[in-house]
């Protein structure tokens, strides 16, 4: 899985009219319609046939009853496999309430210290850039790469932590990633050492992009320093603080990777991600309790895609 | 887009309240008084950074049997890289890498391609449902991967080949089924970057190759793309990262071990040398390399990736 990318939509650079930007479709020759639309064709089937069309499906799937072997046994099932997950599934509202808790950390913890790193790495300290590079590290490794690393870090009687705490050897010796009352916690601290160089990047990229100007008319205004970055700063970045909202969204639903290398997403890891997978890969397949969960998740993660969406083409459209 | 390391011109120094030195009380841009909370700060939160790497590379320089005697915080015995050649050989790396270049080098090359062609199409011409597309495009990157494994896994598994292609009978178990998936889900987002990217460009570039009646093709290929490089290059570094870290689909298509990338592959390493955390930690270091090496040689083209289509406007 790869991460989360955002864009925000910028306004094309340049003093061109759109009129003369773009060409007219019409007035083009038969020959360059055809590879136009070729060029047009791949892509879109491409992207119809492997995510629009199994998006589909999935919310099909969760209304039948199926093992997943034979087409043919495929049986209509109703909302059951729904109320199953709502009301019998045991996992299902831990396992949500563990992706609530990954976003509020992302968002109160992780979030917030990328954001500092970024303030702080702006102004015109000395070595700022070996600073960056190494908040930045993390950033490029995988979240399976950062559970195996952490691993070694807070195992129960290898690990540097508990050596740390000076429990290592003794019978209080936490096992960070196998006690389920601390585990998840573990895993978000892990995550938010990745998380929160992601955030700082951006926001150092968003940061540039303030015009010196305000900053110096605040300052001339009396403003001191915390006024003028959240009275003036801030706001101005805008576009960049929601796309690190959805980013931050999006990636606590998508959250999977680490809870998988930990230990499957079992005893007090589990994630919606994973629950879906565990009824697709395990032993009896039920396709359609899986597909149930798949479309709560897709339904929960339309809510910020659709907000963001709407606000970036809102002015294209 | 962005060069993170540049630094604007300082703010002119103005006399402001007494700062503290903490961090936020200090005043942008001026460089006169040294900060040394800043920096206390930053050093402490950086080696709280390079704690688990470290611990890491520590751990996979020590033989296991110094461990075993001295225990595993201690600066005793010897530090070589033994474990780094027996988890190779043992871990089977060869192999992982060579499957990892196997699904990397043609899902980077086949996104950038696909995903210039669209947003050429999209930036360049006024079309009825440019918009439409745009938003199919980004959304299907934003959607939870699992949400379409249950589909995708069934409608490969039912896609018959011959065994002499596939000797699963199927799609499962193939290098296509991964390189395909993930090609579908980036185009989405390298869509969205270079669209924005070839809609700034000047439309005189086009204009003056349509009287002279250059093809679209030519257009797109030798006045649209080599102008469009730096947006590619930042975008190539950046999707061969992704592809590398991902974990998920070769999880779910890729059922025989000889077949596994790397980071899928960290799986069975894992259970491999679960009573060995020397070997563990070196196998953990030898699947950073290609990240290391592009770290080092290309973190600006990563960087710029990553905030191509945020930090600009």
């Amino acid at each position: 899985m790869a991460d989360t990318t955002l864009g925000a939509s910028a306004p094309a650079r340049g003093v061109t009219s759109p009129g003369r930007l773009r060409r007219r479709y019409s007035m083009l020759t038969r020959r360059d319609k055809i590879v136009l639309g070729v060029m047009v064709a791949i892509p879109t089937l491409i992207e119809m046939v492997l995510i629009w069309i199994p998006t589909v499906l999935s919310v099909i799937l969760s209304f039948v009853r199926w093992n997943g072997l034979a087409l043919s046994d495929i049986r209509a099932n109703g909302v059951a496999n729904y109320t199953y997950v709502f009301r019998d599934y045991p996992d299902f509202w831990p396992a949500l309430q563990h992706n609530v808790l990954w976003l509020v950390f992302l968002a109160v913890i992780a979030t917030p210290i990328g954001l500092l790193l970024a303030i702080l790495l702006d102004q015109n300290i000395r070595g700022t850039r070996i600073y960056q590079s190494i908040f930045f590290a993390p950033v490029m490794l995988s979240l399976v790469l950062i559970g195996v690393i952490w691993q070694l870090f807070y195992s129960q009687n290898n690990g540097l932590l508990n050596f740390l705490l000076g429990t290592s050897g003794t019978p209080q010796a936490i096992d960070w990633f196998g006690n389920s009352n601390v585990n998840i916690w573990a895993a978000l601290v892990a995550a938010t050492w990745r998380h929160a160089g992601y955030v700082m990047i951006l926001y150092l990229a968003g940061l540039k992009g303030v015009d010196p100007s305000l900053r110096e008319a605040a300052s001339l205004d009396g403003a001191n320093a915390m006024q003028t970055f959240f009275r003036v700063v801030f706001p101005v970045m805008r576009p960049i603080n929601i796309v690190i909202v959805v980013i931050t969204i999006i990636e606590s639903l998508r959250a999977f990777d680490i809870v998988y290398i930990i230990n499957r997403g079992t005893n007090g890891l589990e994630l919606i991600s994973v629950l879906v997978i565990k009824f697709l890969v395990g032993e009896g397949q039920v396709i359609g309790v899986g597909s149930a969960l798949a479309v709560i998740l897709l339904v929960v993660s339309l809510v910020p895609i659709v907000a963001y969406l709407s606000r970036t083409f809102k002015k294209d459209a | 887009m962005s060069e993170v390391t540049t630094r604007k011109p300082p703010a002119p120094a103005r006399s402001g309240p007494p700062a503290s030195g903490s961090a936020t009380r200090s005043k942008p841009g001026s460089i006169t008084r040294p900060r040394y909370g800043i920096h206390l700060f930053l050093i402490i939160m950086s080696i709280m950074w390079l704690i688990p790497t470290g611990w890491a590379l520590f751990t996979a320089l020590r033989p296991k049997a110094d461990t075993d005697k001295y225990g595993y915080f201690n600066f005793s015995g010897s530090f070589n890289f033994d474990n780094f050649v027996t988890a190779w050989n043992q871990g089977g790396f060869a192999t992982l890498f060579t499957n990892s270049a196997i699904l990397v080098v043609p899902t980077v090359l086949l996104t950038l391609l696909f995903a210039s062609m669209m947003a050429f199409a999209v930036s360049r011409f006024t079309w009825k449902f440019n918009i439409t597309l745009l938003i199919m495009f980004t959304a299907g990157n934003l959607l939870p991967p699992q949400v379409l494994a249950a589909p995708l896994f069934e409608m490969f598994k039912h896609f018959e080949l011959p065994y002499s292609i596939s000797d699963s009978g199927n799609l499962l178990n193939t290098y296509f089924a991964v390189i395909a998936v993930n090609t579908a889900f980036q185009i989405g987002f390298c869509t969205f970057v270079l669209s924005n990217y070839m809609k700034a460009l000047p439309p005189d570039l086009t204009e003056a190759a349509f009287v002279d009646g250059a093809g679209i093709w030519r257009q797109y290929w030798s006045i649209i793309m080599p102008l469009t490089r730096p947006a590619l290059a930042a975008l190539g570094t950046l999707e061969v990262i992704f592809i590398y870290n991902d974990y998920f689909w070769p999880l779910l298509f890729i059922q025989s071990a000889d077949k596994l990338p790397v980071t899928t592959g960290l799986n069975n390493l894992q259970g491999q040398f679960l009573s060995n955390y020397n070997l563990l930690a070196a196998g953990a270091i030898i699947t950073v390399i290609p990240t290391l090496i592009i770290y080092l040689a290309l973190q600006r083209q990563f960087v710029a990736g990553l905030t191509l289509g945020a930090s600009k406007g």
